[in-house]
């Protein structure tokens, strides 16, 4: 009993990729505990709003409880204010949702995407207490070590240091992101033992929200 | 009715046993502009007429959206059926955010009844002086209810209140037999003549009224100006008569093909 713990890692990994008007999220569907697998069919990702998609890894009930939460409050919003919330304004109620947990948090490593008000793609990653940031592409979960820095070598995001300040969007075409995102998880699948069995990409872009799975190795 | 020496606190009985300030809080139902609101086995319709104070200034704002499934119309007192109304989504969303499913609409009624009725029993409040339609559909079909200030509700095949609703409810009487098989082009149509009645003469038109619907497939929502006009228009041009209760086909074209055989039923401006 001394050392049982509140929370529980089930594995899995995330990605998010921004373009200039569309957004991958993808998310294996691995739910794993210890060196067992729970089921190979369960989904990491939630829409919380038509603009805003969110990935999440780590302990799957708090990321459950999270994703409630935010429903919630995104209806709440809507009542009050008569449209959708937009990414952006979503990207601050989820760091403010994490923190409110600072002395508890939610074991949960997010990653949001959508597209902003203007329409071009965001990618915004989270630490567990709602440390974030809007990024080009982001990777989190236990395969996000092995995908990050390959993530770093394609997509080459410009230094914060250089000036005039780039833009954070990647200059990638649709087809190509989501190619990029599968070869990621296929990597990832080979060497991380949490990362495998199928692959969920939701696209978001102008024309709405579209799905799309791809098998991953089941080992 | 008139002020008698039992009137000022609502935590006092007359000797007849009447709560004269509850009583009050009803009379300012009726002094709010017309709700109605009407339904049939898969859909419910809510119709308000919305007066602006002048002409410059917006309409009051008396259909609410509490839920996917539940609307409120309400009349009176606005400003407390606007607080009334985020209680509803307050409870509507805690409940789905416990249940996962959706708040059953006789649930809700019975908790806005309640907290109306403490308005009537402490002496540091008083009673909210709205009434709300409440529409709405559930695992046990489509549902409208009335919540009054006294904290009573009743459940209604087709209601109206508000100011001069007695027109729409004479209509209303007359037809609602005939509400639980209707279409929702139907419901809508009679939800538009008996706010006519309330009208007592004044052009209907969608500048000055709400429509809302809520149905099986179909999320609460209200209409919008454009939807609401097509549809006064479809049966302005039927004219006096009372639109017939078959098909009449889509609301939005003129009615030159429809016929309206009204000799069985008399034009609501006969009576």
């Amino acid at each position: 009993m001394a050392n049982w713990s509140p929370y529980d890692n089930n594995g899995g990994t995330c990605v998010a990729i921004a373009g200039a008007n569309y957004c991958v999220i993808a998310a294996d569907t691995r739910m794993s505990t210890g060196y067992s697998i729970l089921t190979r069919d369960y989904s990491k990702i939630c829409k919380l709003a038509d603009k805003s998609v969110m990935a999440s890894s780590g302990f799957q009930a708090d990321v459950r409880a999270l994703q409630k939460v935010l429903a919630a409050r995104h209806s709440i919003y809507q009542h009050q204010h008569n449209k959708q919330m937009s990414c952006p304004a979503m990207a601050q109620l989820l760091s403010n949702t994490l923190y409110y947990k600072r002395f508890f948090p939610y074991y949960a490593f997010n990653v949001l995407g959508g597209l902003d008000n203007e329409g071009k793609g965001c990618v915004f990653t989270y630490d567990a207490v709602g440390s974030y940031e809007r990024v080009g592409y982001s990777a989190q979960g236990s395969g996000s070590t092995l995908i990050m820095p390959f993530l770093d070598n394609q997509l080459k995001s410009p230094s914060p240091l250089l000036l005039p300040a780039k833009d954070a969007v990647t200059p990638l075409s649709e087809p190509e992101a989501i190619d990029l995102v599968k070869t990621c998880f296929a990597s990832a699948t080979e060497r991380d033992i949490y990362t495998g069995d199928k692959l969920e990409i939701m696209v978001l872009n102008v024309d709405g929200i579209r799905c799309e799975y791809m098998e991953l190795r089941k080992d | 009715m008139f002020r008698n020496q039992y009137d000022t606190d609502v935590t006092t009985w007359s000797p007849q046993g009447r709560l004269f300030q509850v009583e009050y809080a009803m009379e300012a139902v009726k002094q709010g502009s017309a709700a109605i609101g009407l339904r049939s086995k898969t859909h419910v319709v809510l119709a308000s007429v919305n007066k602006a104070q002048s002409e410059l200034s917006s309409h009051q704002k008396k259909i609410f959206k509490a839920d996917e499934h539940i609307g409120v119309a309400i009349a009176g007192l606005t400003a407390d059926g606007r607080v009334l109304s985020r209680y509803m989504r307050s409870e509507c969303i805690n409940y789905s955010y416990t249940y996962e499913s959706p708040l059953p609409v006789g649930r809700l009624v019975v908790q806005l009844a309640d907290k109306a009725q403490v308005c009537t029993q402490r002496s540091w409040k008083r009673p909210y002086g709205v009434g709300l339609l409440v529409a709405g559909l559930d695992e046990s079909g489509a549902h409208l209810y009335y919540n009054c200030p006294s904290g009573n509700y009743f459940e209604y095949q087709a209601f109206a209140i508000g100011s001069r609703s007695q027109a729409a409810k004479t209509y209303l009487e007359r037809r609602f037999e005939s509400f639980i098989s209707s279409s929702r082009e139907d419901l809508l149509r009679d939800a538009l003549f008996a706010l006519r009645e309330t009208l007592q003469g004044e052009k209907l038109k969608s500048s000055i009224c709400t429509v809302a619907v809520v149905g099986a497939g179909e999320a609460f929502h209200i209409l919008d100006n454009e939807t609401v006009q097509g549809l006064i228009d479809a049966f302005e041009i039927v004219g006096e008569e009372v639109p017939a209760t078959e098909e009449g086909g889509a609301a939005d074209e003129p009615a030159a093909d429809q016929s309206a055989p009204a000799e069985e039923v008399p034009a609501p401006m006969d009576i």
